[in-house]
């Protein structure tokens, strides 16, 4: 039973971000709204990613596999501002 | 491994065995689907091919010969699309890929042989949906450049559909190919002994998992601003165009490395055995693989250098450019070190090869004057390019793809090419090849744009000159494409391993058992020992 | 014939671990098929925040919301569905197969609302840029829902006729993969829509 009970404890942390980022979205930080929202989405993405994916119990391929596309959604986001930013 | 029965002649008609057409579209053999790929591209290769003759017949005159300018623009478009899409990148990756790389690396098939019907079914239906589009041909060059590809009257939503099927196609081909990799080695073979064209072959489905998706958003969004009126790329909307290049571009360079990579990794094969000697610098071959991958996926912004992208870009990316030419050429001189001293024998599969090394470096030494900012302003868009791309994916990719149907056919067929012939086709080909396209360097130094049906008087006589070269070429691949048809039915039979090579699709018999291999093999070395002891 | 069929303890073991190295594969290329939409918003946003300011406060929070906890939920039930079949209880996992499809099915009626709404005001895809973000990443998303719930109901239909169990699981693990994938990108893409906007 105790794997069913983690991801309950999973669902019941991922509500209570879900809360929080709703909380913040009202005040005004300026930039850092968008800072915060994503890094509780991050946060969020980890749990789904770790408890609900398994990834924790994966070995290093499996891992690889899960963080090589990360570093070319960056590339391509990034390589593009390196246009529009300085037009 | 036994060797004893290397030579003999293997009567049984291996995977080729069953007939009838349930048995080839229902197959789940990945070396049937393999020659299910490669008929499907060189159809495909002959039906671009013929496009290109009769654009170059239009180009005999500088001003209108046989065709309105309309025609010539959508026959550009076609001869890029079908050329890119449905012969070059599926080509060598799903045809020989599927083909060899479970025999090479000792596996009775392919990780996911279902997915690998699927994605060959996808395949056709992107092809069917291609065809579809024709009722209202494309003119928008094979790239689709915004704005205009949003308001030509052309089936471009269409057409977009059945690219993003065709991609769909490829990423599951890749998807499979990864994983065949990690998981059906046979036992013994570790990374590092690993044939080179499975490296070259690894690194070309990382492409092509992480950079097909991308081109299928960006077809997709196409698609979406032609039917929904969405405006990512149309200015009047607050678009912008240039997101779609950087779209398009960021899948379609590192597309060129699934192009050429691939070729890469069958002249790796064929020039040790060619030569009777160890390919020198295996590691380095095998890294600069996955360099040219990785560096490919840095430099998208070089194809943008005129389309008003910022400066700051532009520097950066023309810096990163020139990181390529490092793998690439640390390929070519380990090449040239196993050429050095070896007891080198010319039969039409090498005779393919060394002209990949001797066309591709010319390709390739052409590709740093667009890569560098300064230079790219001058010869953008002229024949210069046009001569650059065909030297690189005429004469690295395709040389590159008739050696390994040279080297591989009696494997694949069970039959020999009759090799008189092989050759003549050979230099007929290559002298056509040079007469071509030598001339668009040339070209397009003085000047000459490309994608117009008309052209000033003063580049008449080079024209003359590429048009008949391109009849000489035409010759030469006909001659070829009949010995393959007279081989396959009609070619004394081979043995298991004419041409005495060393890696693992040569101890089994040609054509090879529908397994496979009787008992997989136990690898204790890697596959290029050769000169070292008697094979 | 195929690479990874058998029967063996060990085989089977060894096709998971084959079947998993694949599915992530295929999440990879996901990844990136969203990244396009994903590099879109990113140029967009900063070159108009004024206009997403002002264009979000249209969105519905309290039904993207609703949304957010839905698919949470769903991730949850749809975890539990793998437990259940790595120990072999049948009825738990057709059960769990069952919410998962449900909750899929609601976050899908919550979107017809959402749009009809939308319509209803006015507001398109062609509308403006924001809106042709809005439904271009939503509607993309709604795609792989609608996906998953034909994965998920093949794996119903699989489970009501006894095909899976203790010794056969992968489908429901390679599913379950899928489906917490589509979760994830709604984690981003909800705060990304609606609230930061």
């Amino acid at each position: 039973m105790t794997a069913q009970r983690t991801y309950i404890a999973v669902w019941l942390a991922l509500l209570v971000l879900t809360g929080i980022t709703w909380g913040v979205s009202y005040l005004d930080l300026g930039l850092w709204n968008v800072v915060v929202a994503l890094a509780i989405a991050s946060l969020k993405a980890s749990l789904v990613a770790l408890y609900f994916m398994h990834l924790r119990s994966e070995g290093r391929l499996v891992w690889a596999f899960a963080l090589f596309p990360l570093g070319f959604l960056a590339l391509i986001i990034f390589g593009t501002l390196s246009d529009t930013l300085f037009r | 491994m036994s060797h004893t029965d290397a030579h003999a002649i293997n009567e049984d008609r291996g995977y080729l065995t069953e007939r009838g057409f349930r048995s080839w579209a229902c197959t789940l053999d990945h070396k049937r689907i393999g020659v299910l790929y490669l008929f499907t591209t060189l159809f495909f290769f002959l039906a671009g091919g013929v496009i290109a003759l009769l654009m170059r017949l239009e180009l005999l005159t500088p001003g209108p010969t046989l065709m309105s300018d309309h025609t010539y623009n959508v026959l550009f478009t076609l001869h890029g699309a079908i050329m890119i899409f449905l012969f070059i990148i599926p080509g060598i990756p799903s045809g020989m890929g599927n083909f060899f790389i479970p025999l090479l690396i000792g596996a009775r098939d392919v990780a996911f042989p279902r997915l690998n019907l699927l994605s060959y079914w996808i395949f056709i239906g992107g092809i069917v949906v291609i065809l579809a589009s024709l009722v209202s041909p494309m003119d928008t060059g094979w790239t689709f450049y915004t704005p205009y590809s949003a308001r030509t009257g052309a089936a471009v939503a269409t057409l977009s559909l059945g690219i993003f099927l065709v991609g769909m196609s490829s990423i599951l081909t890749g998807l499979n190919f990864i994983v065949t990799t990690h998981r059906l080695r046979a036992p013994g073979l570790t990374w590092h002994r690993l044939p080179l064209f499975i490296w070259a072959m690894y690194a070309t489905s990382i492409i092509q998992v992480i950079a097909t998706p991308v081109v299928g958003i960006t077809f997709l969004l196409l698609a979406a601003e032609r039917i929904f009126g969405i405006g990512f790329f149309d200015p009047a909307k607050g678009g912008d165009p240039l997101l779609f290049q950087h779209f398009f571009w960021f899948y379609s360079h590192p597309v060129v490395y699934v192009m050429i990579l691939p070729a890469m990794g069958v002249i790796t094969e064929i020039i040790p055995v060619f030569s009777r000697k160890p390919i020198f610098g295996y590691r380095a071959i095998a890294y600069s693989s996955l360099a040219i991958a990785f560096i490919g996926f840095l430099v998208w912004g070089h194809h943008m250098f005129v389309s008003g992208m910022s400066h700051v870009a532009g520097v950066i990316f023309s810096f990163l450019t020139f990181f390529v030419a490092v793998p690439t050429g640390v390929k070519v001189f380990n090449w040239i070190a196993t050429l050095y001293r070896g007891s080198i024998t010319f039969e039409s599969p090498m005779l393919y090869a060394l002209t990949f090394i001797f066309l591709f470096v010319i390709g390739g030494l052409t590709g740093p004057f667009l890569g560098a900012l300064a230079t790219d302003v001058h010869l953008h868009d002229t024949y210069f390019v046009v001569a650059h791309f065909h030297y690189t994916m005429m004469g690295g990719t395709v040389m590159g793809l008739f050696a390994g149907l040279h080297y591989w056919f009696p494997k694949m067929t069970g039959r020999m090419l009759n090799e008189t012939v092989a050759k003549l086709a050979w230099a007929i080909t290559f002298v056509g090849f040079n007469t071509t396209f030598f001339v668009m360097f040339i070209l397009g130094y003085h000047g000459m744009p490309r994608r117009y049906a008309e052209y000033l008087p003063k580049y008449h006589a080079d024209n003359v000159f590429a048009t008949v070269g391109s009849w000489i070429l035409a010759v030469g691949v006909v001659i070829m494409f009949a010995n393959f048809v007279w081989g396959m039915f009609w070619g004394e039979k081979a043995s298991a391993n004419p041409w005495r090579g060393l890696t693992l699709e040569w101890q089994t018999p040609s054509p090879p058992p529908t397994e496979n291999f009787d008992e997989i093999p136990t690898v204790t070395d890697w596959p290029y020992g050769y000169g070292k002891k008697a094979v | 014939m195929g690479g990874v069929t058998g029967d063996s303890r060990e085989e089977r073991a060894y096709a998971l671990e084959t079947a998993k190295l694949g599915i992530w594969c295929f999440l990879a290329t996901e990844v990136l098929l969203f990244g396009g939409l994903f590099t879109a918003y990113t140029v967009f946003r900063l070159r108009y925040p004024d206009l997403f300011h002002a264009e979000h406060l249209k969105l519905n929070r309290l039904l993207g919301g609703t949304n957010t906890v839905i698919l949470i939920t769903s991730s949850l039930t749809m975890a539990l569905a793998v437990a259940a079949a790595r120990q072999g209880r049948k009825k738990r996992l057709q059960i769990f197969l069952l919410c998962t499809i449900l909750l899929a099915a609601s976050f899908l009626g919550v979107k017809y609302l959402e749009w009809s709404d939308d319509f209803a005001r006015h507001l398109y895809p062609g509308t403006n840029l924001f809106f042709s973000l809005y439904f271009t990443m939503a509607g993309l998303h709604a795609l792989h829902v609608i996906a998953g719930m034909g994965v998920l109901t093949t794996l119903l239909v699989m489970a009501r006729r006894g095909k899976l169990g203790r010794s056969r699981h992968t489908p429901v693990e390679i599913g379950g993969l899928y489906w917490h994938f589509v979760d994830l990108v709604w984690i981003y893409l909800f705060p990304l829509l609606y609230l930061v906007g």
